[in-house]
Formats: structure tokens, sequence, C-alpha cells
């Protein structure tokens, strides 16, 4: 049994029937067994599934007839995918910017200034709640008549806007409820990745004279690139699909304001029962993300570090 | 930790007290902006209202008041409920906080044993296929969850009949996920495997080396992962709303998107729905106050994947 734990494979070319059936082999598989059956359940055969309801009819009523690209034509000439398109857009744009030089900002000075754990805590407090428990404060925190915010307008003299309720309000109000709760996981992400920083940079660029703010900028900024990608590209997938926020603070309205593009493959699916149309869009979302992440992947250049 | 602070300080004291007088002003208005909602929350829950509604600036409870906590745990009748503010509905979070337990003790247990199962096999045994199936895995992980969301409800809900059940809500993520097996494979790669050799030497089988070697020194790799599925699943609410809606297995956050979309009287049951808030946050609050230095941490791990 000593060598069963030599894992690094043998060059040794042994029958078809040793391989697959020695007591590694087997012991092996029974270890995989049960996390397979959930791969193969509900991974791999939903995908393969999901990419076939696309091309069909489905409407959860009679069987699916195979329509070929028929969902995907109807969908490109459907306008109210477009606009869910774009304020989805619009979302990423107002939340991904502000989010992470925010998060870069606390990051840094958690780094350089204020070095307690219980500071680094409060702020990853808001990730840790679910998403609709934090809508359900926001929804109230900004109501206008009697949300703290709503005070403070009052207090001015001013008249609350109606933040959520307002089709020019709404989306930033759901962008930044979503900054608040997330801008924490990412400064300490960020965070992280500046203890890889060796500390005798910045000795060497203070004894030069560098400004705190060109140390920044020539120092942190460049070594902090990996970790930066990561971020990013795990932010803009996510904010791509925002759908708990809205369902419990907006649930798409008003008038279609926050109709994001999951809310939109919810209502196809959910109220409408076009599971072909609803699964198409989804795969759609798919691409979409994909072709970011690449492009991501290719404008940062992810894999080289100039730490080296 | 404070010795580390010298070096940039005392390089220029005179500059770097000024930025550091400006950062600290930052850090203080960034805590202020996180805490003031859960103060708000807080104060809601403890008011009445009535007199909410007649003071709503008032910074502090108006007409304090724990009836609310009662009310949104069952313990109180429909007539005072209503005069409350409230519907006349029964509503029983203890019964939600139930289900939100079963559904994620089950899922943290299930999900962290078998995806270590799988997890040392893909790190320390030979079988033929190993790495073609490891990268499949890995594929499973770039794919949105929006893709396999529509085929898994009707897997779930027409082909197996699990609708409504603790079953259906936990089954697509009992038996692994994908980040579960990559995160412990990295870590079990990086063990030393002179302990492992020793007890297989003393004639250990493979699953003996794993249960009474392995797990036992793969504490805190273990431990960040459960919390971190705990957090993530206690907070799952898409998935569950849709396969959970019956109220014998229907989970917190499923309960509160419900008690906040019903208007009993015109308006949202705020002082209701804040208590309720409340009382689902003492999980999480638990957790964050036990083990608020490994969540730090264990974020900040995943962070160098």
């Amino acid at each position: 049994m000593a060598q069963a734990l030599s894992a690094p494979s043998n060059p040794n070319r042994q029958s078809w029937t040793r391989r697959w059936f020695n007591t590694e082999a087997l012991t092996a598989w029974v270890f995989i067994l049960p996390s397979l059956v959930g791969f193969v359940t509900f991974y791999a055969v939903p995908a393969v599934r999901g990419l076939y309801f696309s091309f069909t009819d489905w409407d959860m009523l009679k069987d699916p007839n195979f329509i070929g690209f028929d969902n995907y034509v109807a969908i490109f000439q459907d306008k109210q995918f477009w606009q869910s398109l774009s304020v989805t857009v619009y979302y990423v744009l107002l939340n991904i910017p502000a989010q992470t030089v925010l998060a870069v900002l606390l990051a840094v000075m958690m780094d350089r200034v204020v070095k307690s754990t219980l500071v680094r805590s409060v702020f990853i407090l808001p990730w840790l709640l679910p998403a609709v428990i934090v809508g359900a404060i926001w929804a109230w925190v900004l109501n206008p008549g009697l949300g703290p915010i709503g005070s403070i307008f009052r207090s001015l003299s001013l008249t609350p806007p109606g933040f959520l309720g307002s089709p020019d309000l709404a989306m930033p109000s759901v962008a930044m409820i979503n900054i608040w709760q997330y801008t924490g996981n990412a400064a300490l992400l960020i965070f992280a990745g500046l203890q890889t920083v060796p500390k005798e940079v910045y000795e060497a660029g203070s004894i030069d004279g560098a400004s705190e703010a060109r140390m920044f900028w020539s120092i942190t900024l460049p070594l902090l690139r990996p970790v930066l990608v990561f971020v990013l590209v795990t932010t803009v997938i996510g904010s791509f699909q925002v759908f708990d926020t809205i369902a419990v603070t907006t649930t798409g309205g008003p008038v279609g304001a926050t109709r994001v593009i999951l809310w939109y493959i919810f209502e196809f699916a959910f109220s409408r029962f076009q599971m072909g149309y609803a699964t198409a869009v989804s795969v759609i979302l798919f691409l979409i993300l994909i072709t970011i992440t690449i492009i991501q992947m290719r404008v940062l250049s992810a894999n080289s570090s100039d730490l080296a | 930790m404070t010795t580390q602070t010298l070096t940039p300080v005392q390089a220029n004291p005179r500059r770097f007290s000024l930025s550091r007088a400006a950062a600290w002003v930052v850090v203080v208005a960034a805590i202020f902006v996180t805490l003031v909602p859960f103060w708000w929350v807080v104060r809601t829950a403890l008011s009445t209202q009535k007199a909410l509604l007649a003071s709503p600036d008032s910074i502090l409870p108006v007409g304090f008041t724990l009836m609310n906590f009662a009310r949104v745990l069952g313990q109180v009748d429909a007539a005072t409920a209503i005069a409350m503010g409230g519907s006349g509905q029964k509503i029983d979070f203890w019964l939600f906080t139930r289900n939100s337990f079963i559904v994620t003790i089950v899922t943290v247990v299930g999900q962290t044993f078998f995806s270590a199962l799988a997890a040392y096999a893909f790190a320390r045994l030979k079988f033929p296929g190993r790495d073609k199936l490891f990268n499949l895995y890995l594929a499973a992980l770039m794919i949105p969850g929006i893709v396999t969301l529509i085929p898994n409800y009707l897997l779930i809900h027409r082909d197996l009949d699990w609708g409504n059940t603790f079953l259906g809500i936990v089954a697509p993520t009992l038996l692994m996920s994908p980040f579960a097996v990559f995160f412990l494979r990295q870590f079990f790669l990086g063990v030393n495997r002179e302990l492992e050799e020793a007890a297989a030497l003393d004639g250990a089988s493979v699953f003996d080396i794993f249960w009474r070697v392995v797990l036992p020194i793969s504490g805190p790799p273990i431990a960040t992962l459960a919390l971190l599925t705990f957090v993530g699943t206690w907070n799952t609410y898409f998935w569950p709303s849709l396969v959970g809606k019956d109220e014998s297995v229907r989970v917190l956050t499923v309960a509160l998107a419900v008690f906040k979309s019903q208007t009993p009287q015109g308006a949202p049951d705020w002082t209701g729905l804040m208590a309720a808030t409340l009382i689902s946050m003492i999980p999480t609050l638990g957790v964050f106050l036990i083990f608020g230095r490994r969540v730090v941490n264990s974020i900040q791990f995943t962070g160098f994947k």
C-alpha cells in the first residue's frame, strides 16, 4: 500500500485492465463517486440540457420542439432585451469603478495606516449578510418619508427624492446598496495582495524621497495587478448577475428601470414559463461574460506580475 | 503588530502624519457609513409603528417596545399584531430559522466531506483520466449559475418531484462544489506525505489514512471552507425561492423577501420587518463574533488563488 500514495504518473505502460482495475484506481473512484454524481447531475448535464432547451420552444406544457435559432432571433428583436442589457451595463458602470476605487483606497489605508483586525472585520460585516437582508435594510434607510437620509434632506428644508421608487434614481440606489455590501470584501482581497509587496520596496522609495502618492502609483498599483485582475474579473461577473437586491427592493421597476438581465430571464422563465426563450437568454449572458473576462485578462495581462 | 509600523513613519514624520490624519478620517467615515444602517435597524425594531410615523427623524427608538420580536416569532395573537401594524396572519420566524439551519448544516457537512474525499483522490491517488476529470470540474467554476439554474429547477421540480422538500433545496450543492474541490486539492497537494506513508506502512487503508491522518491535520483549511460555505448557504435566496416556497421548508431569506413584499396595512410592516431582519442576522453575527478573525483571514486567503 505504500506505493499507493505515489501520485506522479508511472511511465511504465501497463495493460488497460491493470490501469483501470487496481486497488488504487478503484479506491480513487469510490472517493470521487459522490462528487461525480453531484457534478454530472447538477453541473454537466444541466449545462448541456440548458443549451439544448435554448433551441426549443419549450413552455412546460407540451413537449419541446426543436426550432433552431428562432429564440435567439426573437431575443435580438426584442426591445426589452436590449433595454435590460443596457440597464445591466449601466448598473455595472455605476457599481464597479466606484467600488474598486473605494476598495483600493481602504486596502491601502488598512495596509499602511490603520492596522487593526477589528477595523477589517467591520468592513467585512455587510458582505456576511444575505443580499435580501441588505436590500430590506436599505429599502428602509432610503425610505423618503421615514428613513435617516430623508431626515437629512428635511433638515436642510429639501424634499427627499424617491430613491428606489424613482425611475432615475432606482438604479444608482441599487448600485450604492451593493457598493455598501461588497466594498469591504474587495478591500480585503486587495489588502491580502498588498501583503505580498515587500516592505523594503517602500523603505527604498521613502529614502529616495518619494511621496506616499508617488509610491502608490509607481510601486503599489503595478505590483497589485494580479490581485486587481482577480477582484475585477470576479466582481464584474457577479455584477452582471445582480438579482437578490433587486428582488427585494424594486422587483425590476419602476417602469423597467432596474429590470436587469437576470430579472428579464426570471420573468420569462417563472412568470411566462417560456423556458426555451429564457435559457437562450442565459446562454447569451454566458457568452457575454466569457467575452468580457477574456478581454479583461488580455487588457490587464493577468498572468504577469511585475514582482518577479 | 505595532513593531512593523516603524519604518516609513520615522523616515519622514511630518509629511506622513498629515496623510495619516487624512487616512484616519477616511477610515472613520467608512466605518460610520458601514455601521449606521445597522443602528437604524435596531432603532426601528425597538420602536412602535405609530410612534415611528409620528417622529421619523428620531435617532433613538421611539415608543420603546420588544413586542416586534414577539410578533414575528409568532408569540402574539392576531388582534394585537394588527394593532401594531402587522398582518393578522401567523408568522413564525422560529420555523424559518430552523429551516435555514437544517439546509445550511446539511449542505456544509455534505459538501465539505464529499468535496474533501474527491479532493484527496485528485491530490494523492493515481487513476486513469484523473487530470482530465479535474479540469472538467474546474471548467464548472466558470459557468455562471443562471445557465444551470433553469435546467436544475426543471430536474428538481418536474423530473424528480422534489419541489418543496429539503432534499430539493440542498441537492444541487450537497455532493460537491467545484470551488471546494479545487480549494482542498490545492491544500492536500502541499501536505507532507511522510505521515501518510508511515500510516500506509502500518497497514492502514486509504480511507483510514484520509480519515485519521489527513483530515485531523487539515483543520484550518477545512474550517475556512466550511465557514465560507456556511455564510454562502445561509445567504442564498434565488434557488430556495424557486424550490422552497412552501412554509414548511421556507428558509429565512425567502421568508424575509415574502414579508417585505406584504403590505398588510397599505405599507410594509417596517417595525416587524426590521425585527425579523435582526433575528435573521443573529447566526451570521454569532459566526462573525466567534470566528471574525478567521473569516477575515479566509477571505484574504482566497485572494491568493
